[in-house]
């Protein structure tokens, strides 16, 4: 079977499919990483802390996943992405897994013993569950950008040179940071219109004006960073957006500076970045004037407009090698065949609405203020 | 070339996480459905006493959900951290089912999961029982996808070798959906997760029974798990037996190995029900075959004929020497992948390409192997035949034990027989706690019989499970598999003590147990506390 659709309309797709994963699981889950990272400080008594638990409780589960899909996606339609990626930041992916793994279980097994201390136990892992993983994301596509120390062989095996220590640089970190401050400035802005006002109310103001004011920071310090830094990458000689995923056949090389030239030949594409600064600072007034809709709003436009940049910036570069710029994987070089990607954007088309729409229906009916009161009064509270 | 120890940590960590994972699915997919029907009930009848019972069931699947979910996540991205080779080999096809599966089936658990929990005062009955419904929906249809990735990795349709990607890529989709593989596997599992939550929801009412304890919902989850266990166990045999069934076409060698079947025999072949097989002398003494039965099983007739290990691997001899010509092709379109003598001498022989790739576990190029070490990689085909026999004959066995058990069940439970103090009746309530983890043992063994079964084969036929690994350290895969465990370790024993507190807290509500005690005269009588 011949797909209707060419193979490099499909390619450029499924590239903005995957971005617009990886966007929604920083927009829907990326509040609740920023409300675990923030529990242990915003909430100081049980009842405060069981309140803040509560306001992503019931919903935290579906917006996970987005990540699970984005691991899925990834695999099915950048297979190359995937192989390479994860088992290149081995040690990085147990840390973000075993962080992870601590939230469900945390969420679910805090409440259920009256013991203050199993319970802090529960808060430091949930707060662990929040903020390791909002970090190493940051770190990793910190690195993505620098190019990440892996080579294929002629049976395009790959071979990673790096170490888990050598994953912190400081451009890295600096990107660890800045996505700590965006999912806190998040995860502050759902608290602002999921809880009641109140002391913890106030609380989670402060902390996401700190966090918008950190997020225009690191975002301006990292943007000088990649163009003064050299960084870039570049696709040379005969480009055949139609040809087969095989990095061989294509010719790269590390070309300082490239990050930037997207924007010169594509002026429209400096959308994402006035975003990454625009969002955080409609947040910021929203959370001062005390307008929470248009706070989260701006921290989701803030969001969009970060990742987006990342994405923009290095088009069409996915994973650039920084040992051998040859092996690094492209939109051209690294997708699945013409007709998986056909089969998976139908198959995406008709589930993906159908889960907005359950998920807008699950959310509307948990609409409203978690209360101090309800804490106390509702037995199906975690 | 191949460095065995990475290849083998690799395995055992894989094994140890999808081990680990499967304790907690085979009751989410089983008490989904359970709660379901409950809730049903309550819906139908509107009597309290069935949200009670609802409710609390629904309480313990929580504390096990969340474990599954919690190591499932481990395994969205294993094959990727520690299977890379077998990722970017097999990901145009393999990676379809697991993205859909975030799709359609994570997504729609994941969601309303949480509405099945927080929404009881939020919602009407039939748009709870809608919630709960989805949350069973989604977690079975996790299951069907999932297996219909495994499916493909025991029985590789609809797919091919691009030597321009160095890749298996996709050909046919249907034909992988429909793997009839991919089917029988399908059934065959959630029908053991039906019974695994049927055995324990009888096995903690029999409990509460025994002890007097909640009686009124005891005696109604009772009702419903013997009913639903006695459906399962017969679904579970008899679609096992057509996963046997569907093993003869693609799978001869697990079927030959889980027999221990060393040599054709004539048709029909008789079942062993004993023996003592052993790889080095390749044979197995003491057997005690009954006649006939496989034969019947596994081919449907009276002629047809079940291969033994022998031959199979005289045939696998062949095949490797085929695909020695499909690797000098693939190599040769390396260097000029506009050389059309290489393309066609591919084309000829691409079905066995994988069979040459044996052979790198005893010499860099397959082009240079020699005879000994052809012979020695035909032989590499045959899985470890006594544990495959064993872990079979336990399998099934405690599959057969399930249908005797719970048809007595459903015997009680129809004649009303809750509050028995003498005999068999009381002997058999004992025996219903007694026997709680066995479905769970029964399910592992399913696991490893599947899996050690493909062996060599990461897909079989097609990628050695050497090949498929990542180029990890043995440092790397040691901290990771001492950190899974210490993390898994915790998080069981964490667990355990949960769900019994649960169990010994009992259900909430005990307005209704009273009111429904009071007015329960039909042949029931409350036991003294133990």
């Amino acid at each position: 079977m011949v797909p209707p659709i060419d193979y490099e309309t499909l390619r450029l797709i499924w590239w903005a499919l995957m971005g617009l994963l990886l966007i929604g699981f920083a927009l829907t889950d990326g509040f609740d990483l920023g409300v675990a990272a923030l529990l242990p400080f915003v909430a100081k008594t049980d009842a405060e802390r069981r309140m803040v638990i509560n306001s992503i409780g019931a919903t935290w589960e579906g917006n996970q996943v987005w990540f699970i899909l984005g691991g899925g996606a990834i695999f099915a339609a950048w297979p190359f992405v995937y192989a390479v990626s994860f088992s290149g930041f081995y040690l990085a992916m147990f840390l973000v897994l075993a962080a992870l793994i601590l939230r469900p279980v945390g969420f679910k097994y805090r409440s259920k013993r009256p013991d203050a201390a199993w319970r802090s136990r529960w808060d430091w892992a949930l707060f662990v569950g929040g903020f390791v993983p909002a970090l190493v994301f940051g770190v990793a596509v910190g690195n993505v950008l620098t190019g990440i120390p892996f080579r294929l062989d002629g049976d395009l095996r790959s071979f990673y040179e790096g170490s888990l220590l050598g994953l912190f640089h400081p451009f890295s970190l600096l990107a660890g940071l800045l996505s700590v401050a965006m999912l806190v400035l998040h995860g502050a802005s759902w608290l602002a219109i999921k809880i009641e006002r109140g002391t913890v109310h106030d609380r989670a103001r402060r902390f996401g004006q700190i966090a918008a004011i950190l997020s225009i920071l690191l975002f301006a310090i990292g943007g000088l960073m990649v163009a003064r830094g050299g960084m870039g990458f570049r696709m040379t000689g005969v480009v055949d957006p139609m040809g087969p995923s095989n990095p061989h056949l294509m010719t790269m090389i590390a070309a300082p500076g490239a990050w930037m030239s997207n924007y010169t030949l594509h002026p429209w594409m400096l959308v994402a970045p006035v975003l990454g600064f625009a969002g955080p600072l409609i947040a910021l007034a929203g959370i001062r004037t005390g307008r929470e809709a248009l706070a989260f709003g701006g921290s989701s436009l803030g969001t969009l407009g970060i990742i987006a940049t990342v994405g923009l910036s290095m088009f069409p570069f996915i994973l650039p090698s920084s040992i051998d710029p040859a092996s690094s994987l492209t939109v051209w070089n690294a997708s699945s065949s013409h007709l998986t990607l056909f089969v998976m954007l139908l198959v995406t088309l008709v589930f993906l609405p159908v889960v907005l729409l359950y998920s807008a229906w699950v959310y509307k009916v948990l609409f409203g203020r978690i209360t101090l009161k309800d804490v106390g009064t509702n037995p199906d509270f975690y | 070339m191949v460095d065995m120890a990475v290849i083998e940590l690799s395995r055992l960590q894989f094994a140890l996480t999808a081990l680990y994972h499967f304790l907690f699915v085979p009751l989410t997919l089983g008490l989904s459905f359970m709660l379901v029907i409950m809730e049903s009930i309550y819906v139908m009848t509107g009597r309290p006493i069935w949200r009670t019972v609802t409710r609390f069931w629904a309480k313990l699947f929580g504390i096990n959900f969340v474990l599954g979910v919690a190591t499932g996540l481990t395994m969205e991205f294993e094959f990727g951290t520690n299977w890379s080779y077998f990722s970017h080999y097999v990901g145009d096809i393999f990676g379809t089912p697991l993205a859909i599966e975030g799709l359609m089936a994570f997504f729609l658990e994941a969601t309303f999961v949480g509405l099945m929990f927080f929404g009881w005062d939020k919602l009407s009955k039939r748009q709870h029982l809608f919630t709960t419904f989805m949350v069973a929906l989604g977690s079975n249809l996790s299951a069907l996808w999932i297996l219909i990735a495994n499916g493909w990795m025991q029985h590789p349709v609809g797919s091919r070798f691009n030597p321009d990607t160095m890749r298996m890529e996709v050909t046919d989709f249907m034909a992988v959906l429909f793997n009839p593989v991919a089917q029988a596997k399908f059934v065959h599992t959630v029908s053991a997760g039906y019974v695994t939550a049927s055995v324990f929801v009888l096995g903690v009412s029999a409990w509460y029974l025994l002890k007097g304890k909640w009686v009124a919902v005891a005696k109604r989850s009772f009702t419903v798990a013997a009913a639903f266990g006695l459906a399962s166990s017969l679904s579970v045999v008899v679609l096992g037996d057509e996963s046997g069934y569907a093993l003869t076409d693609n799978q001869k060698m697990k079927l030959a190995s889980l027999e221990a079947m060393w040599h054709t025999e004539p048709a029909p072949a008789g079942i062993a029900i004993f023996g003592i097989p052993s790889l080095e002398g390749r044979d197995t003494r003491y057997e005690i075959k009954i006649p006939y039965v496989l034969g019947l099983i596994s081919t449907r007739s009276l002629t047809g004929q079940v291969e033994g290990i022998t031959e199979l691997v005289a045939k696998a001899q062949g095949r490797i020497e085929n695909g020695i010509q499909a690797y000098d092709a693939v190599e040769k379109l390396k260097v000029n992948r506009t050389d059309m003598v290489a393309r066609e001498q591919f084309e000829r022989h691409k079905l066995d390409l994988g069979y040459a790739m044996l052979l790198k576990r005893f010499v860099a190029d397959p082009r240079n192997a020699t005879p000994d070490q052809v012979v020695q990689a035909a032989w590499s085909t045959v899985p470890n035949v006594p544990v495959m026999f064993w872990v079979f004959r336990v399998m099934a066995g405690l599959g057969f034990f399930f249908i005797a058990f719970f048809g007595a069940a459903f015997y009680m439970a129809s004649i009303r027989r809750f509050g028995c103090v003498n005999g068999f009746c009381r002997l058999f309530m004992r025996a219903a706690v007694w026997i709680i983890p066995l479905p769970w043992l029964a399910a592992e063994f399913g696991w490893v019989l599947a899996e050690i079964g493909r062996q060599p084969w990461a897909i079989e036929g097609v990628l050695p499970t050497f090949l498929g690994a990542s180029s990890l350290t043995v440092g790397q895969l040691w901290t990771t598999i001492i950190g899974f465990t210490l993390l898994y370790g915790t998080l069981a024993m964490i667990e355990v003590r949960l769900m019994l507190a649960a169990i010994r807290k009992g259900p909430l509500d005990h307005e209704n147990e009273q009111s429904d005690a009071a007015v329960a005269g039909h042949g029931y009588t409350p036991l003294p506390a133990e």
